[in-house]
């Protein structure tokens, strides 16, 4: 930091040297912080590029009508891991989103600003900070051993803990975005509660509840560690609920930490899907957002 | 209970009928719906908390405090004890925030500053919302093939001429904590920048414009008037991805070694708790499984320890406006 020299004139009284220490430092932070986004974004380029590099050499018609093969054989795919991560997906969401959206509907429909909505919302953002193999441990002692076994409804259990807070905050905040306007109109016409919510404030933010059940699944989607002691795995198909199912990021897991070439390729291709799967589905979210019904 | 449902008619003199009719009863179990599952939501935390504390009992029991002190993880003796795990995950997690940190910091300033326009800002913002939709298995996948290659030579480099320093002082080998520390950066940055950024960009606009009206250049008015103006957020959000960074486990698992050991040099593999967890539980008879899950609440009640506290700091901060 410097003061102004004296010897300046007056017409520089006020201007600051361009080559003063403070601008020196200003230029310097500016370039440092672009330099550090551009920095952040090789990464994500990097995993993106890989990804479909190594993926796209190894994805075809194969991977989603064929079970994988055994170690030390060569050809085969992953469709059980595909329906399974869908099954697994399907149970989770029908858990967690009529929970989630229900809960959002007394936060802020009913609770609006009351202790119970404080403390909710509190519990609802600690929970999203529990570590997804924690919701995996639970899910294994809640239904894994009083069932008597893995299965993929276990692991939609696991999955379903850790949707939950995505759910309910992402569709708090689209119900808030609902002007009070309307529903004072709709009581007003003589519609109770329930109807007011379910057919007026529920549907003018079904593309927040879109958004919230959507963006949890991309979350889930993606989750191998709360599967290892729920779905676990399965090298056959399976649609059962009741029984172990393979699912993507587990197979992913499993394939590539074994020293088989084969397998590894389909780890990346596996990759490749999962990864267009999460992409599609976290973008579509950020574009449902956008529209606004009133 | 709103007064919109008809039931304070009933006290009027005019002898209205009560409304308790299904229209109401509907109204009334709705309600009550809503209600049992928003309680629900904070049952469903302590329901966790409760389910593997009480499959860990045998253990807490059988170890006590000993366990986070002991270093051996024998199955086939029965003998377990988590410090090198627990080590494992804090240098793992404070080698992810040294890089972290500075970079998600930069970079929230750069996104809530106009130094681009918005045009630009926007998608670049977006990428890097794409970052933390990453699984973390291809984060592990792209760790194993791609990133362990890359990063050889600086190891080779670094152990070469720095092998004199203890952290660098065995030789490279691909897996280990310095790899996990690095990928985990990249996982957490995500969370750092969305709330440090949504915490500068809510920030009063006449903060800034004083601080420029008194002859403060750019970065003075950021680094002397808004940051500190936004540090419980900026706070919060760290706190945040210390949280997401403690409990990794697939990136972990595939990334750190599993070496159950404890060593001074980020070269060597080594373990997490969650990493621990995932590649022991497959095999694990009774009483290991009650030994994984007691190292499940020594990683819970570390990760809520660092949650809560940043839930409090991001609420503080969130009062004050």
């Amino acid at each position: 930091m410097t003061t102004q020299s004296p010897e300046m004139s007056d017409r520089d009284l006020f201007a600051r040297k361009s080559n003063s220490p403070r601008n020196i430092f200003n230029v310097g932070m500016t370039v440092l912080v672009s330099v550090f986004t551009v920095v952040m974004l090789l990464p994500l380029g990097a995993i993106i590029f890989d990804v479909a590099r190594k993926g796209i050499q190894y994805v075809g018609i194969d991977s989603f009508t064929r079970l994988p093969p055994p170690p030390g054989l060569t050809e085969g795919g992953f469709g059980n891991a595909v329906v399974g991560t869908l099954i697994v997906l399907s149970i989770a969401a029908a858990i967690s989103a009529p929970f989630g959206i229900l809960a959002a509907v007394y936060l802020t429909e009913f609770g609006r600003g009351s202790r119970i909505a404080y403390w909710v919302k509190f519990a609802a953002n600690v929970l999203s900070g529990v570590p997804a193999i924690l919701c995996g441990l639970f899910a294994y002692a809640v239904v894994v051993l009083t069932t008597g076994g893995f299965s993929a409804f276990a692991g939609g259990v696991a999955l379903a803990v850790l949707m939950l807070p995505i759910v309910l905050r992402t569709t708090e905040e689209g119900l808030l975005l609902v002007p009070r306007e309307v529903r004072q109109a709709a009581i007003g016409l003589g519609a109770t509660n329930f109807q007011t919510i379910t057919r007026i404030v529920l549907p003018a933010a079904l593309p927040a509840i879109a958004t919230a059940v959507t963006l949890s699944l991309a979350r889930a989607g993606g989750e191998a560690a709360p599967l290892l002691f729920t779905a676990l795995n399965n090298n056959f198909w399976s649609t059962d609920p009741s029984q172990p199912i393979a699912t993507l990021s587990v197979l992913i897991y499993f394939f590539a930490i074994i020293p088989y070439k084969a397998q590894q390729d389909l780890a990346w291709a596996a990759a490749l899907v999962l990864l267009g799967i999460i992409l599609l589905v976290s973008i579509t979210s950020r574009l449902l957002t956008r529209r606004k019904v009133y | 209970m709103s007064s919109l449902t008809g039931d304070s008619l009933a006290d009027k003199p005019i002898s209205l009928e009560k409304r308790w009719n299904v229209t109401t009863i509907v109204d009334q179990i709705f309600y009550f719906l809503t209600l049992i599952l928003a309680i629900g939501v904070g049952f469903v935390l302590t329901w966790v908390a409760y389910e593997i504390v009480g499959l860990a009992f045998p253990a807490i029991q059988g170890y006590g405090l000993s366990f986070l002190t002991s270093t051996t993880w024998d199955p086939v003796r029965n003998i377990y004890g988590v410090l090198p795990q627990v080590y494992g995950t804090l240098v793992t997690s404070f080698i992810a925030l040294l890089i972290a940190v500075p970079f998600g910091v930069g970079i929230a300033i750069f996104l809530s500053e106009d130094f681009v326009p918005v045009s630009i800002r926007t998608p670049i913002a977006f990428a890097i919302e794409l970052l933390a939709a990453v699984p973390s298995v291809v984060y592990g996948l792209w760790g194993i093939f791609v990133f362990i290659p890359f990063l050889r030579p600086f190891y080779l480099f670094l152990h070469n001429n720095f092998g004199w320093i203890p952290l660098f002082s065995t030789p490279p080998r691909g897996n280990s904590l310095l790899t996990l520390g690095i990928v985990l950066s990249i996982m957490i940055v995500p969370t750092i920048i969305a709330i440090s950024r949504s915490t500068l960009i809510s920030l009063p606009r006449d903060l800034r414009q004083g601080a420029l009206a008194l002859g403060a250049t750019r970065w003075e008015a950021i680094l002397r008037v808004l940051v500190p103006a936004g540090f419980s957020g900026i706070v919060g959000s760290i706190m945040l991805a210390l949280g997401r960074a403690l409990g990794e486990t697939m990136a972990a698992a595939m990334l750190v070694g599993n070496a159950n050991r404890i060593t001074a040099s980020l070269l060597a593999p080594g373990a997490t708790i969650a990493s621990l967890i995932a590649s022991q539980f497959g095999e694990a008879g009774r009483a290991q499984v009650a030994a994984l899950m007691y190292s499940g609440v020594v990683l819970m009640v570390m990760t809520l320890l660092v949650n809560i506290s940043a839930e409090v700091i991001i609420r503080r901060f969130q009062n004050i406006e």
